[in-house]
């Protein structure tokens, strides 16, 4: 699945190394994905998923390694980066809807004030995209009005407003009650339906077994295995994956 | 108190030169507090770093240092000017400087505070929509960072409406010297006069307090 179309891949990390302190939660990873593919990245607490994310806009800077993006190395900051960071869409654990704007100025502001949609037509398309994720109802409220389910599905039209390349997915459903997660869960296998390259680190392994092409096992920050779900979820190769599936697969 | 009653139109025309000092000083070091509140969280050291020294020494400065200061330094041996042959205009105007410098660096420490009151995955979902540094500062953490310290912003202004008497060191004809003054012409009247002019202090700072209260309620940010 990493060969979809043969075209090159939209992200390509070689050799990246990050530390935190004397943490070293990235070491030489390796990792590219193709367009249309959804990744799907497990694997213990602490073991640097989330910054695995993180590193692919640059909200967190690497050591050492290249990362580049749809062809191009990341820009190291200023106009550059905020244009690379446009065409990335992220959807964090905590959601991080702004607080102070309505939920259709969230979805909108990025156009507006990013690409210079003119508003009418901007909140044409809001209206569209929270039609998509099922809270049209709800534009005019403010997001302390709205269930964590709810936050993260306006989170997700927020992305997709940018009309990104691809969307990263920093433990979606991790913050959320749980007759919550499916909804959200929901509209993410619909995008995957309709090809969105995603990147999604997450412990729901019904979504990695039901939408991902391919699942990336990290401990210690390292890719320690990956492969497609089928094959990984029956036959994992190492032992590490083994002990980990064991353990939250049991029940 | 006839001595009160015969001098109101001086006692009114001396607070509305407070009211004035007030709303010009209140505005610029709104305006400049703003600004250095932007350099001391801005990524760029340099900026960081002049932000620092700047409130660090206005802050710690007695205010009254600073208007005379601005009246004989400036006015005086520097020779600034705002009106050719018009001393009051200029003596209101450099203590209108020396206000606005002063409170600018109070303006900025309680916006930082504010600021703080943001939490980081605000400015992270603004940059990771494409926001530049600006743009997430102007459209997503001054906005919150504003409301979340309207209260103690009428502290400020508070504290401006009455620190707007130091300006009589300077020679401005405000509420305190011309209490001054009238004390000086009605010998006999002290107490009432002095109640008159901390009754019109009153007059101007409780409903301050009493709107920003309440303002900050019904603007707060819900998370």
């Amino acid at each position: 699945m990493t060969e979809t179309s043969g075209s090159a891949p939209l992200v390509n990390l070689a050799a990246v190394n990050k530390h935190f302190g004397d943490l070293h939660v990235l070491k030489d990873i390796d990792l590219s994905v193709a367009r249309g593919e959804v990744v799907v990245v497990i694997g213990p607490s602490g073991g640097g998923k989330s910054t695995l994310c993180r590193v692919i806009n640059r909200l967190e800077t690497i050591d050492s390694g290249t990362i580049t993006f749809d062809g191009r190395q990341l820009p190291a900051e200023g106009k550059a980066l905020a244009n690379l960071r446009s065409e990335v869409g992220m959807v964090f654990q905590s959601f991080n809807l702004f607080s102070h704007k309505t939920i259709l100025e969230n979805v909108t502001l990025g156009p507006i004030r990013v690409r210079g949609v003119p508003r009418q037509q901007a909140e044409q398309r809001g209206m569209e995209l929270l039609e998509r994720v099922g809270i049209a109802s709800q534009a005019a409220k403010y997001p302390a009005q709205l269930s964590g389910g709810q936050q993260q599905r306006t989170a997700i039209a927020r992305a997709l407003a940018m009309d990104p390349k691809m969307i990263l997915f920093d433990e979606p459903t991790s913050a959320l009650d749980p007759e919550m997660v499916q909804e959200v869960l929901d509209v993410m296998v619909g995008l995957a339906r309709d090809g969105m390259t995603m990147m999604v680190v997450t412990h729901e392994m019904g979504f990695a077994r039901r939408a991902a092409h391919r699942v990336v096992f990290m401990a210690d920050g390292q890719i320690v295995e990956q492969g497609a779900p089928a094959d990984f979820f029956t036959r994992p190769s190492t032992e590490r994956a083994r002990d980990f599936l064991s353990k939250i697969l049991t029940h | 108190m006839e001595a009160v009653v015969e001098e109101l139109p001086v006692i009114l025309q001396a607070f509305w030169l407070t009211v004035k000092l007030t709303v010009v000083s209140g505005v610029i070091s709104l305006v400049w507090g703003t600004v250095l509140a932007a350099m001391r969280v801005s990524p760029l050291p340099v900026l960081r770093g002049a932000g620092t020294v700047y409130v660090n020494i206005l802050r710690n400065t007695p205010l009254t240092l600073i208007i005379v200061f601005c009246g004989l330094g400036l006015g005086t041996v520097m020779n600034v000017q705002f009106s050719a042959d018009d001393l009051s205009i200029n003596s209101f105007w450099l203590s209108t400087i020396g206000l606005s410098a002063y409170t600018a660096a109070f303006v900025c420490e309680v916006l930082r505070a504010g600021i703080n009151t943001v939490p980081l995955g605000q400015a992270e979902a603004a940059r990771s929509i494409g926001l530049t540094f600006p743009q997430t500062l102007r459209l997503i953490i001054l906005p919150q960072a504003f409301r979340a310290v309207i209260a103690p912003f009428g502290s400020l202004l508070i504290a401006l409406i009455k620190n707007t008497t130091v300006a009589a060191a300077i020679g401005v004809a405000e509420a305190a010297l011309r209490m001054k003054n009238l004390f000086d012409a009605h010998g006999d009247a002290v107490i009432p006069i002095f109640l008159g002019f901390a009754a019109g202090f009153v007059v101007l700072t409780l409903p301050v307090g009493l709107l920003f209260g309440r303002l900050a309620r019904r603007m707060a940010v819900t998370r």
